[in-house]
């Protein structure tokens, strides 16, 4: 790939201070081949002659942009090489053993998935709905954003919480009946976090006072909720739907003028009051955990819990308040799977978004925003893969339903690069 | 403010830490704490400053009894503590350290940081620290962290300063600057617990010296009085300081290392074009400041981390690039510098341990199976060679006190004939009975010709031990120098001053210790003058950034 070194002789440099580490190769290389492995498959292998078309506005907007096409094979291949141009500056940078931005692999990836998208939607009738795209991708990713939040308030304490997926699944199931039974959604909407809280409840309990390890507690939790709410499921809530599990829907609220604006309107403000909580607490998480005293003791007790003993911090103490406030947060984004659609609370329904939320808390290393970002991100691989299932892309469905896991599994793995835990998570506290 | 501790007990099941210790620190004066390692100083310090409850016994603060139930109160009762391992957060930094715990809050909870800078600046300009409020722990060397844990302290008001083994860390001229801050505290009114074991830093500071011997007050001494007293009241027996060994035959060469470095994840340069031989027969001290890149040095030797350049032979055979089974197998021992956890497999047997290295290997090993008939053997032969007092050699290494634990590891890897022996901090943590096991173990294996490299923060023990020493700044070697070379010289290097500049400053500014060592020469010998350079010291030397302190 690179040209052949014909100055080998002139490598008798002075001994000292010249030797300097490898240079990591890998990323440029991986941007390279998927972008040319993307000239090649969606441009120059693509179906010639036909238009990909994109639809932007939703039907409720003040103002209507009408979809606009593109040529598909002209588009992907034109998209492919800026991909490729960003590769190159990769290859540069990384030469002159220089960090690229955090805007190279974005830029790289809006690329590549509309490069992608041109494709797979190619000679399509239906327009794709880049709007509702990205309003589904914030939709699916409230779940993983409340269980972000909730891995990152316990982790930064010092307890693992593997059991977010059991906090989400008992927050549905009780927001479900609470719902039902005072025919209230914000009813359900309230009683979530308890059902959260009670597991971390357990959870802290087990890991504190009787100093089980924290993962195993964590999986054996999940596996109580699943066992809990399925047996109820089978035996109360089939029995009598109506009066148990057929829960309102919170009601859409449209945020008057901002909704309106093109395209971010409707995705930021068109939504229900659980979306507009998740803003809320994200913001004062964000804020809280690194601005404030109580932040500031959360993070001693995660990082370093012996020294924050010593000047007077309860460490269980502190652990165990973030804990359950964590499985509150984890329960309340478990009304995302019943009350905040109107749906019917179902056994295992959840489906393994904990642990995704879980990946989302780590690629977002430990912050409330880097949760979001994250949670964005593996929302939208998620909507993608409806999307276009939706309108029948050439890929089997098999197939995309994989995509939100590889991606999960390259973000965690590559994007990241080195993240530090807190130090002392995982770890009990014990004089 | 008085205080006085009557009759604190605090046992650990069968250990009994403390036994009925009494102890009175009047206002305003430095008391010393000496003692042992494990004889039960930091236990009594912790249950001062409320960390373990006594089992019996009651503190009083000016004559009226208090009890605390946490680290909290002892704070609030003005009773402040520097750890002997630092209680800093490392991701934190510096104000947010000082301040944790107590943080002055604006509206709706958060920190007030300006206020918490002003807190760090005003402590910080009274004594001359000079530290950085925004600073990040982990970026500060060992010293200065120190003094954002007295800042800590201070800024709670403490009016008794426990400094628990405050110069473990530290060079001579860093202690010195320590003792100037603690003579200070004493004059506005600060009384300080100063523990330690070393005699000459009781000695030179302390007003009042109180002595501990397995958890008892075996009684009180003067300043005035000897280090000899002082030891044989510390140890329950008469002593001798220095390590009776013979002077070494340094054979050929058979240890090179030859631009050596390595660079970590971070981009740090942890080993920086470092290169020095070692011969037979002969000990090298490394000595430095924890975390100058001595232990990636080892570990590169080990084969337990890779380097980014340069070569390690041993009798001519490259170890760079080899597994850590075959550098063991072409004969290198290795003591590692935290035994409880890199040394001995704390759940195995004292037997297993022994073995660790060795189990593939006749005659413990016949196929796939162990033969513990011969592991038992041998683990009866090494318990009696190296005396290690355990009960049965089944009972688990965790049970072993640091010092046997040691001499486990000693026995472990002296048990196979050695080409290279390297002991990183083969004494840390260790009682003085220990210590001069160890000691005499490691100079004998030199005069059985081995090549040793020792790797230790303590100056005491370097100069008690080497032939030869290496000093190592940021990764680099800054000095190439003889065995019992001045204190203040090797100190100055240590804080990355080139060896000339080292013995110019250290004859015209001579520290506590420095004097200390001058005077103990005295009786015999004239006063050693900074010894000259020997070797010239490899390539590196020229240009030594951040001196900017010194």
């Amino acid at each position: 790939m690179s040209a052949p070194t014909i100055d080998a002789p002139a490598s008798a440099r002075p001994a000292s201070a010249q030797v300097l580490p490898p240079i990591r190769w890998h990323a440029p290389i991986a941007y390279a081949a998927v972008a040319l492995v993307g000239l090649v498959v969606f441009g120059l292998l693509g179906p010639s002659g036909e238009t990909s078309t994109f639809g932007i506005s939703t039907s409720r907007d003040f103002i209507q942009f009408t979809p606009f096409s593109v040529p598909s094979k002209l588009t992907a291949i034109v998209l492919c090489l800026g991909a490729l141009a960003l590769a190159g500056v990769s290859f540069y940078e990384t030469r002159r053993r220089e960090k690229a931005g955090v805007w190279l692999p974005i830029t790289y990836g809006v690329l590549m998935v509309f490069a992608f998208l041109v494709w797979a939607v190619a000679g399509k009738d239906s327009a794709l709905p880049l709007t509702g795209l990205l309003q589904g991708s914030l939709f699916l990713a409230i779940p993983l954003v409340f269980g972000a939040l909730a891995g990152l308030l316990c982790e930064r304490s010092g307890i693992i919480n593997i059991a977010i997926e059991g906090q989400l699944l008992g927050g549905a199931f009780l927001a479900a009946v609470v719902a039902t039974l005072t025919g209230s959604a914000y009813a359900g909407l309230i009683a979530a976090p308890v059902a959260g809280a009670l597991v971390g409840l357990l959870l802290v309990l087990f890991s504190i006072k009787y100093v089980v390890n924290q993962i195993i507690v964590g999986v054996v939790l999940n596996v109580l909720v699943i066992g809990v709410t399925s047996y109820l499921f089978s035996t109360v809530l089939k029995a009598n739907p109506d009066t148990w599990n057929n829960p309102p829907g919170l009601p859409v609220i449209s945020i008057p003028v901002l909704s309106q604006i093109p395209i971010i309107g409707p995705v930021l403000f068109r939504q229900t009051a659980l979306v507009y909580i998740m803003y809320v607490v994200v913001i004062v998480l964000q804020i809280m955990v690194f601005r404030s005293r109580w932040g500031l003791r959360l993070r001693s007790v995660g990082e370093h819990p012996k020294a924050a003993d010593t000047v007077g911090i309860k460490v269980n103490r502190t652990r165990l308040r973030s804990t359950v406030l964590g499985g509150a947060v984890a329960g309340l984004g478990g009304a995302f799977f019943t009350v905040a659609a109107g749906l019917a609370f179902g056994k295992e329904m959840t489906n393994g978004k904990g642990y995704i939320a879980l990946a989302a808390m780590i690629l977002g290393r430990w912050s409330p925003k880097g949760a979001l970002a994250a949670a964005l991100l593996f929302g939208f691989a998620n909507n993608l893969q409806l999307q276009l299932s939706i309108i029948q892309t050439p890929i089997p469905s098999q197939i995309m339903l994989m995509t939100p896991y590889i991606v999960t599994i390259f973000a965690v793995a590559g994007l990241v690069g080195r993240v530090r835990p807190p130090a002392a998570e995982g770890i009990p506290y014990t004089k | 403010m008085k205080l006085e501790l009557q009759g604190i007990t605090k046992t650990f099941g069968p250990l009994v830490a403390n036994d009925h210790i009494d102890l009175v620190v009047e206002p305003g004066e430095i008391h010393a704490l000496l003692g042992e390692n494990g004889a039960g100083k930091s236990t009594l310090m912790n249950v001062l400053y409320g960390l373990y409850v006594p089992d019996e016994g009651r503190i009083l603060v000016d004559d009226a009894p208090v009890t605390f139930a946490g680290p909290g109160d002892a704070m609030a009762a003005g009773i402040g503590m520097v750890h002997q391992h630092f209680m800093l957060v490392p991701v934190f930094t510096v104000a947010e350290n000082v301040v944790l715990g107590h943080e002055p809050v604006r509206g709706a909870g958060l920190i007030d940081l300006p206020e918490a800078r002003r807190r760090v600046k005003e402590i910080s300009d009274r004594f001359g620290f000079h530290v950085d409020p925004d600073a990040y722990i982990e970026d500060l060397p060992v010293g200065v962290q120190q003094r954002v844990e007295i800042i800590k302290a201070l800024s709670r008001q403490a009016e008794v300063l426990i400094l628990d083994e405050p110069t473990a860390v530290l060079t001579p001229q860093e202690t010195d600057e320590l003792i100037g801050i603690m003579r200070q505290l004493k004059e506005s009114g600060t009384s300080i617990v100063f523990i330690t074991h070393k005699l000459r830093e009781v000695r030179a500071v302390a007003d009042r010296i109180t002595v501990i011997r397995r958890g008892k007050v075996v009684g009180t001494a003067q300043p005035s009085s000897t280090e000899t007293e002082l030891a044989s009241m510390m140890v329950g027996r008469s002593v001798d300081l220095g390590v009776d060994r013979s002077v070494a035959v340094p054979g050929e060469v058979t240890v090179q290392v030859r631009n050596l470095t390595v660079i970590d994840q971070a981009g740090v340069r942890q080993i920086d074009d470092v290169s020095f031989d070692v011969a037979r027969g002969e000990i090298v001290a490394i000595a430095g400041v924890q975390g100058n890149g001595q232990t990636e040095l080892t570990e590169v030797v080990l084969g337990l981390q890779a380097p980014v350049a340069g070569s390690v032979t041993l009798d001519g055979v490259e170890l760079v690039g080899r597994s850590v089974r075959d550098v063991l197998h072409a004969g290198v021992g290795f003591v590692p510098e935290d035994r409880s956890t890199d040394g001995v497999i704390a759940d195995f047997s004292i037997a297993e341990n022994l073995i660790l290295d060795l189990h593939r290997y006749e005659p413990f090993a016949r196929g796939v199976a162990l033969r513990p008939a011969a592991v038992r053997e041998n683990a009866e032969k090494r318990i009696a060679e190296f005396d290690v007092r355990t009960g049965s050699i089944d009972a688990h290494a965790s049970t072993l006190s640091g010092g046997n634990q040691q001499k486990v590891v000693l026995a472990r890897e002296m048990s196979r004939p050695l080409r290279l022996l390297i002991a990183s901090q083969p004494t840390r943590g260790l009682d003085v009975g220990s210590i001069e096991f160890v000691h005499t173990r490691i100079v004998q294996e030199r005069d059985n010709g081995t090549p040793v490299i020792i790797v230790s923060t303590e100056l005491d023990e370097v100069l008690a031990l080497a032939d030869r020493i290496l000093v190592m700044y940021r990764g680099r070697i800054v000095g190439d120098v003889p065995g019992g070379t001045d204190r203040d010289v090797l100190g100055l290097m240590m804080a990355g001053v080139p060896l000339d500049d080292a013995v110019r400053q250290a004859a015209e500014h001579r520290t506590t210790l420095g004097v200390a060592d001058l005077e103990a020469a005295a009786p015999g010998a004239p006063p050693a003058p900074p010894a000259p350079p020997t070797a010239p010291t490899s390539p590196t030397a020229p240009t030594m950034p951040d001196q900017e302190e010194l």
